[in-house]
Parts: C-alpha cells; structure tokens; sequence
C-alpha cells in the first residue's frame, strides 16, 4: 500500500518499521475472513485490514482519533490475520507500534486509566494479586458468578520431587506471574513428569512478570522493564540450563520475541537475542524428548483448545494434539479451531462483553463433541473458558505421562 | 464535503450546494433514527478505511457508512436515499478488484457485512438460502458435513461474500466445469431503488420469462441491492486428484493448455502460474512448488475413480508432450489443498515480492495464449515493470499482476499504461476487457474500446428501467458517451473516429 508517513517518524526505527509493515500489506480482505472480531461485529474497523487503514491514517495524519482508540482496543492480537494473510504482514508488530503511539499521547479518560493502571500494578505481581485474591474471595458471595469462578483459589502446593541427579538435560521453567497463583499445579507436574524423564527442573521464583500484559496495553516503558528484570534474575543461570520453558504459552510467545523487542537496547540486545533462541514452549521440549507417552488421566474423550500465542504466535499449535493422541486420547472434532477464546490477556477484563460472546462460542465448539475435559496450553484461556463451562479444564501436560522404560 | 458530482444520463437535476447541504442535514437525521449507532458511520476517521476496496489506487472517503443488520434496516435505507435524492454504493466484503465498491463522496456507503446468516439449507432441493455478507468458502464450509459444496470459488473465495460475487458475477479456479456465479444460484431477493422488492426464482424449478437471474448476476449493483441468495449445492465428488506440471518454458505449458482442451477433456480446473507467481506462493504455504521452471500448470480431475484415472493419464501425457519436465500428482486431500492454497493467495503473496501489484484480468481466446504471454513479456521489458502471471488458464482468462512501487512517483501512472495497453492487446486478438473482476470504475475506459454507442445507449436503458434516477452506485460499470469521447482517440477502428458525433474536448 502507498504510504506517505511524516519523515519525522520515518527517521526512527519505529517509524521504518511501521513503513516497511504498512507497504507490505496490499490490502486484499483476506484477514478479515478469519479475525474473531470482524467475524462478530461485521464492520471493517474491527477487522484487521481496517485497524491497518486506521493506523496509517493516524501516523499520516499525526492525530489520534477516539474511533482509532477504540477499534484497536478492540483488537485481540490473537494474530490469526497474520496465518492467512499471504503477503506475510507482520499485524501484531504493527498494533504494538501503534498502541505505543497512541498511549504516548494520554487519549483515555480517568477511569479508562485507573482500570489499566490498577491492571499494571497488581496483576504482574503474584504477591499484590494474591492480596487481592484473598480480598475477592471473602467478598465472593457479592460477586457474580463468572469473576467469583476466576478468582485463584487458595493455593494448594505439591511438595517438589527429589532433585535430579546425573540429570540429561537441564532446563530453567519460568513461573510467570499470574499462573503461579491461578494454575499452580501445571508447573509443579510438569517438574514431576520430567524429573521422571531424568531432567533437572531449575526453577528461579525472583523472575517476575515476562512484560506480555504492559506490551498489549501499549505500556512501553514498563514491559522494558519488565523484560529487563527477567533477563537480569535469569542471567546467572542461562549458561547451565540446556532450554528456557514457559507453559503458558502467552508468555512464551513474549519470551521469544525478546530479541526484537529488546533490540535497541544497546547494553542488553544481545543477551537478549541469546536468551530468546533458548526458550521453548513446552510441547517443544516434550516432542523433541525420545519418550513414549501414555495416559495419565482416566479419561478418554477430550476437546483440545490451542491458544492464539501458541498457533499464530509461536507456529507451533500442532504439538498438544500430536502428543495427546500419542497418548491414546481421542480428540473431539473442534469447528473453527482458529478463533480466539476471548481471553487474551486483559482483553476480558477490558472488553468483557466481546470476550465473553468469544469465550461462549469457544464453549459451544469444544463441548459440541461432548468430551469429558477441555485442554489447553495457556493460563488465561484456561481461566476464561473455565468460568464458562461446567467440563473441566486443565493444561494438556497435566494429561501426559512418560510410559517408563 | 465535495461538490455533488452529476452524474450524466442519470436525470439528476443539479442542486445548489445550500439546498444539498440541508438535504444530507435531513436525510442524517432519518439515518441516524434508523440505525443504532454502531450501525451508521460519520467521523471521518471511521469512514477513512471504506474509501477504497481491494483497489487500493481509487479511493474516495463516503458521506457516510451505513452497516444495517436486518433486512428492514436495509430498505429504510434505500428509502431514505430515494426520497432525499442521495446515491447509495453497496459494498460486500471489499475485495473487490475494478473499484466496483469504490465509495462517492456525496453518497451512502451501503456495507453488507453485517447481514452475514445462513438461513436455511434445504437438502432435499441441494441449496442454501444466505444472507449477502455471508462468504463464500462459509457456504462450502457449513454444508459439508452434508458433502455437499458451493463450486465457484474464486481465489477470494475465504473472504468475498456470496453478495459480492453475484455482483461481479464471479468465476474461479472451478468455473472450467461448474461455470460462473450465474450458473450456481437459483433465486435472488433484490431490493430496487424504486422501491420494490423481487422474489426472483428459487430453490425449485421455477421457469421464469424473463430470465432476470441472468440479468442480475454481474449487473455490479447498478440494478438492485441483493437481500437474499438461493445458491445450488453439488455434491463433493467422490474422487479428485490434482496434476501440477512444471515446464521449462511459458509456451510449452500454454499450448499445453489448449491442446487438453482441443482433447475434448474438461478438467475441474486449469490454471497457470509463471515463475514469479510461483516464487510468490511458495514462500507463503511452501508447497513444494517446482522453483526451476518457467510456468507451472495445475490440473484438477474430478469424478468416479475410474474416469479420474484414465483423465489422468491423458492430462500426464500431454504434459509431458509438450514438454514438462516433471509432472507430479497430488492424491490426499491435504497435499492437493496446499497446492490450490497457494494459488489462490498467490495475488496478494506478489505483495512479497512488491510493495504495490495492479492486477489486470482479461480474457483471450485460448489457442492465443502463448503470443500473448510473449507480447506481455516484451511489453514488461518496455515499461521496466516486473509482471507475475497467474491465471484461469483453462478459460483463457488472464490475470496479469503489474508489480510497481505506489511511492515511487509516475511508477502508478506507468502500471496503468501498461495495463491498458494489455487490455487493448486482449481486445485485438478476440478477447474482452474484464474476465470475472468486473467493470467497476477501473475499466471504463477499455469498456469504450469494446462496445459501440448502441450497445452502452441499451445498457443504459436498461439501467433506467430499474433505477430511473440512477442513484444507485452511479458512474460504474458502462462509461458515459463523453467518457468514451474522451478516451476514444486511443481506440481508432478501421480508420473511424468513435463516437464521432460527441463534441471532443
């Protein structure tokens, strides 16, 4: 598309970044067809090609319209445009861009900012989020239904297994923030699946939040330090570990990205470039081991739900179904696979009514095949789709187990 | 706001601006009364992403959006428009490629992306009654746990909604065998702007007169808004196998072409893509295109298993007589959906090799394929412009892609010469100026080039007959004699000046 971007912006790295982006799109609709929330409001400022138009027109103009604001508030960055679209428009790197753009200059009113502010500052902490928690649970009986099932529950911990001796990999498993109070137990059974495996699990509870919630809500500055503080907790250890594992794959999708993100950063761009090439979502981790899995739940019908960050942000949304079925799981057909749940992120807290029309069509698909339990390989989806269902839902490596020998 | 346009043979008086003013004043009012809010458009932030469709060279940012939801939304709309005297240009999915969605400055944009429901499918006449918005490929999708499917398929056909494709008519990768969008729908519901809603056909055998089914498919919104469609379903053929031959050179894979058709073989689809075309999309759906030849031909068979093999081998044979110097076959359904994946995202993965493409699409007949693939080439070297050819090879429809650089300036002005001049060359060898992408306002010009006085004088008629104040998407489709005037100096026939009795400017 033909762009004509003021030659300030352009002189930037953001600014040629955004050009090269704009240019490569050649306008052609294909994205809409797929993005969760044209699919739902039918208007072209809420599909991908509009939010395109919307933030070549703001950069052109140098203004920020309210209808700019609010259409890509609206935006999931799900990035399932970014797995249809041909000409290889990298969409989610472009709304980054244009958030930021659009944060830098104060466009919201006071309780619009109060609302992210209060998400900023409490959710990427486990220890302020669990004062909260506890807070939402005593007042549970005045909440509704949906947030009341949200909430974490009282953490219940599994006492760690023996450490690993003559381990034959060692790997470096990130807590992440939120996941630590709301699904603990996903990552202490992964340490036990693979310390049955012979691998050493190096876990490093200092590192904080991976900065994934400031960069949706175009908070700059704070996912840098976000990022930073990661790298700086993990530093010590990344010589000795052989992989870097999240299982939330919202995290991991940040995590990879650090070298770009971090780039221009002159003291930590290449550590964080040698940082990045080490993560792995866990499917990885598990598909490239020499194991055979069996079942490690008694069920047998199960509806697999791939997040977004794990099938259009990582390519990777093959591996929970592979491995499952290894497993002896059967898997219920899903009808439109490739549409977001809703959750992403702090979408559901900031658009509750669309997350929650997602989330229920979500639902419909997954239970359409009736099976016993829902899967999937992110927190928040987790969280989200478990407040709208009565099937439970649980992380599919909660599911695997190693058959020994 | 700009001057009301007027629109010649429309019969429009010309308003003073202060009364255009007050008029657009009253007719918002009604507008807004009508539509909920998110319904009806009118910053111009908003409305800046609807000032072009898939072509994104013409643009025009419209008066207003409107998105109506229901059936009567859509009518008040239309008569709201009629009485205030407003034009209205619907708009499907917006992917259009001849500006045929291309908004006015001074009129509705009428969007049919909200009315997006499948309505009914009736299984035992094979056929679905949908809403305008719905997509294409949703049809297919939502009738196939019944193995059924709707055939034309455009390469659009993810995101162009079933509206759109009545509009333009729209062929495909399978019209070869299953014919254009005229010969898969059964019954329309249309709303006129004088004001009357026609019940056209439907799932049933239903002999009509006047067959204005015919009449409807491909009147690109001149005629009526589409509320409605009844589409016919076929049933998935129990076998398809798809043949990709890779030739060394553009000539051998087009004579191969029309010798399969001499054969009296009527493949599923037969399309080409030439060397850049193929680089394209491959580094889209990495295919396992051949990298190394200079055209690549699909071939698709369908049918009962033994028909399929014995086309097959004929379809190999020719391949290899006209010197392919590999033929593959695709048998699982995921090898032969790649292979057709790529093909049709092979427009806008040339977006990979070129900031800007302007597609062309014109027809030729097929036995001339080959001297005008050569006579492109020669004029790609002439303009210094790169040209990817991907195309319905089958039905001789072309679809060169002109890749230039919007920001480079003059570089836009050249791609359109150029085109044109591939349009003219389409036109003298027997051809005509738009395959299945429509006049919109993009061919007006080759539309002069192609139809004489008479023939545009009867189109407009006929448009009058349906919509005598001509508000509705007004200045597309057929060119307006002076335009021809105007442009005619580039198309001398025989020696004679056309249109000699309009005065020239």
């Amino acid at each position: 598309m033909q762009t004509s971007l003021p030659e300030a912006f352009t002189a930037t790295g953001e600014g040629r970044r955004a050009e090269a982006i704009l240019r490569s799109c050649v306008h052609c609709g294909f994205c809409n067809a797929t993005c969760p929330t044209y699919q739902l409001l039918g208007d072209e400022l809420d599909g991908p090609r509009g939010r395109i138009y919307l933030i070549k027109d703001m950069l052109e103009q140098e203004r920020v319209d309210p209808v700019a604001v609010q259409h890509l508030d609206r935006c999931l960055t799900c990035r399932s445009c970014e797995t249809t679209c041909p000409s290889g428009v990298a969409y989610g790197e472009l709304v980054e861009i244009g958030r930021n753009y659009q944060e830098a200059r104060q466009p919201r009113g006071l309780i619009e900012r109060l609302q992210r502010r209060w998400l900023l500052s409490v959710v990427p902490y486990p220890r302020v989020f669990a004062r909260w928690a506890a807070l939402g649970r005593l007042a549970g009986p005045f909440l509704p239904r949906r947030l009341r099932k949200q909430l974490p529950a009282r953490p219940v911990r599994r006492p760690p297994p023996e450490e690993v001796a003559n381990p034959v990999r060692i790997v470096l498993l990130l807590d992440g923030c939120a996941q630590r109070l709301s699904t603990p137990e996903v990552n202490d059974s992964l340490v036990e699946l693979l310390a049955a495996l012979g691998i050493r699990t190096l876990r490093v509870p200092e590192a904080g939040c991976c900065g994934a919630l400031a960069l949706h809500l175009g908070a700059a500055s704070q996912a840098r330090t976000a990022m930073a503080s990661v790298l700086d907790s993990l530093s010590a250890h990344l010589e000795e570990v052989d992989a870097v594992i999240s299982t939330a794959s919202g995290c991991g999708v940040t995590l990879k990205d650090y070298g770009r993100l971090l780039a221009d950063e002159r003291e930590s761009a290449a550590q964080a470039a040698a940082f990045a090439d080490k993560v792995m979502d866990v499917g990885e981790l598990l598909a490239s081991l020499d194991a055979r899995w069996r079942r490690a739940l008694p069920v047998e019908r199960i509806a697999v739900h791939v997040p977004c960050t794990l099938q259009h942000g990582q390519r990777r949304g093959d591996l929970p179904a592979k491995l499952l079925e290894q497993a002896g799981y059967s898997l219920v057909p899903v009808a439109d696979g490739h549409l977001c749940c809703g959750s992403a992120g702090s979408y559901a807290v900031l658009q509750p009514e669309l997350a929650e029309r997602l989330g229920e069509n979500k639902v419909a698909a997954l239970t359409n095949g009736e099976p016993e339990l829902i899967v999937t390989a992110n927190v928040g989806c987790q969280v989200h789709l478990g407040a709208l269902t009565k099937v439970p839902v649980r992380h599919w490596i909660e599911l695997l187990a190693p058959e020994p020998g | 706001m700009s001057e009301p346009r007027q629109q010649p043979g429309t019969g429009q008086p010309d308003l003073e601006e202060r009364g255009a003013a007050r008029t657009r004043k009253r007719a918002l009012k009604r507008l807004q009364s009508l539509l909920p809010e998110h319904c009806l458009l009118t910053r111009p932030a908003a409305l800046k992403p609807y000032e072009t469709d898939g072509l994104t060279a013409i643009r025009e940012r419209p008066w207003v959006v409107a998105l109506p939801e229901t059936e009567a939304m859509l009518a008040g709309v239309i008569q709201i428009c009629r009485e205030e005297g407003i034009a209205v240009v619907p708009r499907g999915a917006g992917t259009g490629l001849s500006g045929g969605a291309r908004p006015l400055a001074d009129g509705v944009l009428l969007g049919l992306s909200k009315l997006d429901r499948i309505l009914e499918i009736d299984l035992s006449n094979r056929a679905a009654r949908v809403q305008p918005g719905v997509r294409n490929l949703a049809i297919s999708e939502a009738v196939a746990e019944h193995g059924l499917y709707y055939a034309p398929d455009p390469s659009s056909q993810i995101a162009c909604s079933i509206g759109g494709n009545v509009a333009e008519n729209s062929g495909g990768v399978h019209c070869l065998k299953y014919g254009l969008t005229v010969h898969n729908i059964l019954g329309l519901t249309v709303l006129t702007f004088a004001g009357d809603r026609l019940e056209i056909g439907g799932p049933g055998n239903d002999p009509e007169c006047l067959d204005l089914l015919a009449l409807y498919c491909g009147s690109e919104g001149l005629l009526g808004v589409v509320t409605e469609v009844w589409v016919r379903l076929l049933p998935v053929p129990p076998e398809r196998r798809v043949l990709l031959g890779a030739f060394p050179a553009v000539a051998g894979a087009a004579d191969a072409v029309a010798a399969i058709i001499r054969s009296g073989l009527v493949p599923a689809g037969l399309e080409m893509m030439d060397r850049l075309a193929v680089q394209a999309a491959e580094a889209f759906v990495h295919a396992g295109y051949p990298s190394d030849a200079e055209a690549v031909l699909l071939c698709e068979l369908d049918g009962v298993a033994e028909e399929v093999a014995a086309d097959a081998r004929l379809v190999e044979r020719v391949f290899r007589d006209f010197g392919a110097s590999a033929v593959q076959t695709a048998e699982t359904t995921e090898e032969q959906a790649r292979l057709w994946l790529g093909r049709k995202a092979a427009f806008p993965a040339v977006g990979r090799l070129a900031p800007d493409y302007y597609c062309m699409d014109g027809t030729i007949p097929r036995a001339r394929l080959a001297e005008v693939l050569a006579r492109v080439s020669v004029l790609s070297e002439r303009y210094g412009l790169a040209v990817a050819n991907v195309f319905h090879a089958g039905d001789g429809n072309l679809h060169p892609l002109i890749l230039y650089d919007a920001n480079r300036p003059g570089e836009l002005e050249q791609a359109e010469a150029f085109g044109a001049e591939i349009l003219d060359l389409c036109v003298a060898v027997g051809g005509t100026v738009t395959g299945e992408h429509g006049v919109g306002v993009e061919k007006l010009g080759p539309m002069c080039g192609q139809f004489s006085e008479a023939e545009l004088n009867q189109f407009f008629r006929l448009k009058a007959a349906f919509d005598p104040r001509g508000l509705l998407n007004p200045g597309k489709a057929i060119p307006t004699l002076t335009r021809c005037a105007e442009v005619g100096g580039m198309h001398v026939h025989g020696g004679r000046l056309p249109f000699p009795n309009l005065e020239r400017f």
